[in-house]
């Protein structure tokens, strides 16, 4: 293996990786305010992937311009399932919880499924096929512009639960509950905002995803692993944390790909998984659990 | 949550409809048709795997979603043997269940020497069924993706060798049926010995039961491993029962998530809500898909239209509103309604 090719691997799985933290990042906001697992998460992923398919089929709008459109459409829909439903099974242990969204899950990709039959569809972008060379490197111009994109709206929510009143308010709930409570903050309409917003991060890099893969329901098992996988190796709950995970989850698969087989590549991030479950369960950058 | 968990005795009432359930269900293959019995033989699979579930997190409060893992690796070890060396499964069960147990004394061991709790613990039972199926997938011997097959030959379907569990349908469904219920005695008597009071204790109260001196790590390796042993044994069924084993279908998230489903939605933790579960949720889908035939030859629905996924969204569903409205699960609400059970007594 040469120099180039490793570099290649190396800025795919670089770029892939944003996105894939991104994503990653959804689940992470969730679980770090709510404390609940999302086991829906690759299913309402894939609903923004199949948002911005159709945008694209109907619209001719590219899946970058759907970015904004796909996260506002599942922030109403996160917001509503929190309020509706999740919290009502607060009170109820982990494994219904578990249950409830793995089942929530199941519903959706089966709607997916009739809506929008089992095989794998994608949106036929202009320069699916640019990219650019600096000296043997090449970059496939759609990555670059995804990853750019996702870090982006990354940037977006890290400087919103920074600077705004609202994100400091859902620290506090993640921080402080009853503290929280204490001080007068709203914590049912913050949780709604919490898990509209994580939604809404599924819907932007659903979206973004699309310029890197075809849609197809059975995607979503996958992507929620990957997703844990991102977020334990870089420490539920730390927004930083899924972020680098995504990096190093998305380096170490394409690294993987080249040097092992293609298709052990998921095999090497579960073995990262596991060790890092066992060396530092907290994760990379997660704080030590109590 | 200790009221989610309960664990009365039956009732006089109570006895008595096991008991005609029993007989009924022993009488089934000699009236019914074929598709009922196998229909059946599925619950009864699905009610040991759920039992052997149920186990670990019922009574010991662990939660696994990689449950697919231990019955995957004892129908590939039994399945294996038996395709390539001729070894029968009366034998075969023996190494299978083992190597299912280690295999839970792995993520155990893991999980518990680390003290990885809750969520973690649950993330760290599915990685490693991931894990396995990957590796399974590149495993050339075990057939890879192309899947390992178990001979068959012609006349295997007529007799009845429970050595090499060869035989009529009906023999699988008795060996089904059996498995089931003894599971349910097992996991009564496991309930209701030393062993089972300690499991209950740490699930209720890890740090107290640690200080009353119970050695924790090792009752829960032990709630792995029997777990895991008696998932084991599903498994081996499952391998003879189909005679083809792909590490996608064996291993995979939707199969540990199936798995759960039943003793939840019968109610986690009580002794008879795995076998509700399955009653439930087995037969239901199936209706589902009778139904959706149904209105499809009679042309209410057009024929042409493409339907997969209709299923999973009405079962899926069902499961939501069980979760929403019946959290603790349906036997305990059943069960006291219909007077099963006699007044709490734990």
């Amino acid at each position: 293996m040469d120099f180039w090719t490793l570099t290649n691997a190396v800025t795919t799985g670089l770029l892939t990786g944003l996105v894939y933290g991104l994503s990653a990042l959804g689940l992470s906001v969730i679980f770090g305010v709510i404390r609940i697992v999302n086991f829906a998460h690759g299913e309402i992923m894939v609903v923004g992937m199949f948002f911005a398919l159709v945008m694209f089929r109907w619209l001719g709008i590219d899946p970058l311009v759907s970015v904004p459109l796909a996260g506002g459409v599942l922030f109403l829909f996160g917001f509503a399932l929190q309020k509706f439903i999740i919290a009502r099974v607060a009170y109820l242990p982990d494994h219904m919880q578990f249950l409830l969204l793995a089942a929530i899950g199941i519903v959706i990709v089966s709607a997916l499924l009739l809506v929008f039959g089992p095989d794998p569809q994608g949106a036929q972008i202009s320069y699916a096929f640019d990219s650019y060379a600096i000296g043997e490197l090449i970059v496939d111009k759609s990555r670059l512009y995804a990853a750019a994109a996702a870090l982006v709206v990354g940037a977006l929510l890290l400087g919103f639960f920074r600077y705004t009143l609202t994100g400091k308010s859902i620290r506090a709930c993640a921080d402080n509950l009853e503290g929280a409570r204490v001080v007068g903050l709203n914590v049912e309409v913050l949780y709604a905002l919490t898990f509209g917003i994580g939604a809404a991060c599924l819907g932007a890099a659903g979206s973004i995803l699309l310029l890197l893969t075809e849609a197809h329901p059975y995607l979503a098992p996958g992507y929620t692993l990957l997703a844990f996988i991102i977020v334990i190796v870089g420490g539920l709950g730390s927004m930083a944390g899924a972020l680098v995970g995504g990096i190093l989850i998305g380096v170490s698969e394409a690294v993987a790909a080249i040097v092992l087989e293609p298709s052990l590549k998921a095999a090497f991030s579960f073995g990262l998984l596991i060790l890092v479950l066992l060396l530092r369960p907290q994760g990379l950058l997660g704080a030590p659990v109590r | 949550m200790r009221g989610l968990f309960v664990y009365p005795e039956l009732s006089g009432r109570g006895h008595a409809a096991l008991a005609l359930l029993l007989v009924a269900l022993l009488s089934v293959p000699l009236w019914a048709t074929s598709y009922i019995s196998t229909v059946l033989t599925i619950v009864f699979y699905l009610a040991l795997v759920g039992q052997s579930w149920n186990l670990m997190l019922g009574f010991a409060g662990l939660l696994s979603i990689g449950h697919a893992l231990f019955v995957g690796v004892g129908a590939y070890t039994a399945g294996y043997l038996y395709a390539r060396f001729g070894l029968p499964p009366l034998i075969g069960v023996v190494p299978a269940v083992a190597l299912a147990m280690v295999a839970g004394m792995v993520v155990g061991y893991l999980g518990f020497r680390f003290s990885i709790g809750g969520v973690y613990f649950a993330l760290l039972t599915i990685a490693f069924a991931e894990l396995v199926r990957i590796l399974a997938d590149h495993a050339t011997f075990l057939g890879g993706t192309q899947g390992l097959f178990l001979p068959v030959s012609e006349g295997d379907r007529d007799g009845v060798n429970l050595i090499t569990l060869r035989g009529h349908p009906n023999m699988f469904y008795y060996l089904a049926m059996g498995l089931a219920f003894l599971a349910l005695l097992g996991s009564r008597h496991l309930l209701r010995s030393k062993l089972g009071f300690y499991w209950r204790a740490i699930r209720d109260d890890q740090e107290a039961a640690q200080a009353l001196g119970i050695n924790v790590f090792r009752y829960k390796m032990y709630a792995v491993m029997v777990s895991a042993g008696m998932a084991g044994i599903a498994g081996v069924f499952y391998a003879f029962y189909q005679n083809s084993l792909f590490p996608d279908s064996m291993f995979s998230i939707e199969r540990s998530i199936e798995v759960t489903l039943g003793p939840i939605v019968g109610g986690a933790g009580t002794l008879f809500g795995p076998i509700l579960g399955a009653f439930i949720l087995t037969p239901m889908g199936e209706g589902i898909t009778a139904i959706i035939d149904l209105l499809r030859s009679s042309g209410i629905i057009d024929p042409a239209l493409r339907l997969n996924g209709l299923k999973l969204f009405i079962w899926g569903l069902m499961v939501v509103l069980i979760v929403l409205f019946k959290p603790t699960g349906l036997w305990p609400w059943l069960a006291a309604k219909l007077g099963l059970v006699a007044r709490e007594n734990r």
